[in-house]
């Protein structure tokens, strides 16, 4: 990975994380959440979730592919219904897994 | 002293329910770094150490594509934004507790944890919210240790040909359709969505942040035009 070393990643993730987790808990009583941040936090795993499933479902070896050719896409498309229906991350692997293996035998 | 102990214990024993949640997410954040060529030590490692599934994935899968280390923290980052709001909430209940404890209770805050403990502060107020905090934050953070040691160990039986990494965008998908509650959450969604498969050619990756800047962006007009 470009040699940057796994475990100063894991180190860098982990103090980012952590000052995200401490952040107000410090500052309690000498900064409020500004309304702005409050607003667009919001919005946050909606947004950067489905920028990583988009391009993985639609792309395949680099390039845009919509078409019944593309099996991650027909794959995704029914996880896509059940991790609506159920919101559940188990559930929606198996069933997108089991669905991309039938289609790569057909 | 006995009464900090019993909602201690509270707080443990009301976590019981979502850990059946927290156990196969740490299942496949130990199998997908594996599948993405790291060792179980490693995979364990990552788990131990940085505690943040949603954002363990998504920097696995930047590994898997080769990312630069930069664009991984960012992502990581910005993914992990939301602990922002889970420390403006929590923070009154720790007002007065000591910096040894608060530290190392805080570093192990979870989604699942801040989710029992304000559901609990909103019904019924323990006699100490902290200590009801410590013991369900300890609980979720012993069951994720033990699962990803799990997965680690299963992890290493999974053949690569299995193709698993098409795990990834599934995982993520669940955790999506989750955070869609209203038409704003939806249009940040499709806008961060839609961006990141028109900017999935730019280098390092950079397309994925700016999607997600676009989408939170997108969400924000959204409900201020609905709002009107």
């Amino acid at each position: 990975m470009n040699g940057f070393p796994l475990w100063i990643l894991f180190i860098a993730l982990a103090i980012g994380n952590f000052a995200l987790r401490y952040s107000f808990i410090y500052l309690f009583g000498k900064v409020d959440v500004p309304d702005w941040l409050r607003d667009a936090l919001k919005f946050v795993p909606a947004s950067v979730l489905a920028a990583l499933v988009f391009p993985a479902l639609v792309y395949t070896e680099g390039v845009i592919n919509i078409s019944f050719e593309n099996i991650h896409l027909l794959a995704g498309m029914g996880g896509a219904l059940v991790a609506w229906r159920t919101k559940n991350v188990m559930w929606t692997i198996v069933v997108g897994m089991v669905l991309f293996w039938i289609l790569q035998t057909l | 002293m006995k009464t900090n102990h019993q909602d201690f214990i509270n707080g443990a024993r009301d976590s019981l329910p979502i850990l059946l949640g927290v156990v196969p997410f740490a299942l496949i954040c130990s199998v997908a770094a594996i599948s993405v060529g790291l060792n179980p030590f490693e995979a364990v490692g990552m788990s131990f150490i940085v505690f943040a599934g949603a954002s363990q994935l998504a920097v696995l899968q930047l590994i898997g594509e080769g990312a630069v280390w930069v664009v991984m923290l960012i992502t990581a980052w910005v993914i992990n934004l939301r602990f922002i709001m889970y420390s403006a909430s929590l923070a009154p209940y720790l007002q007065d507790e000591p910096a040894k404890r608060t530290i190392p209770f805080v570093y192990i805050l979870s989604d699942q944890a801040f989710g029992v403990s304000m559901s609990k502060f909103a019904n019924k107020m323990p006699d100490n919210p902290a200590w009801y905090y410590y013991g369900s934050a300890l609980a979720i953070w012993i069951t994720w240790i033990i699962s990803a040691i799990f997965g680690a160990l299963l992890g290493n039986l999974v053949p690569e040909s299995w193709g698993l990494a098409f795990a990834f965008p599934l995982s993520f998908m669940a955790l999506m359709f989750a955070s869609i509650k209203d038409r704003p959450t939806l249009i940040a969604a499709l806008v961060g969505g839609i961006t990141a498969i028109a900017t999935k050619g730019l280098p390092y990756n950079l397309g994925l942040i700016i999607s997600a800047f676009l989408g939170i962006l997108a969400g924000v007009f959204a409900e201020k035009g609905g709002k009107k």
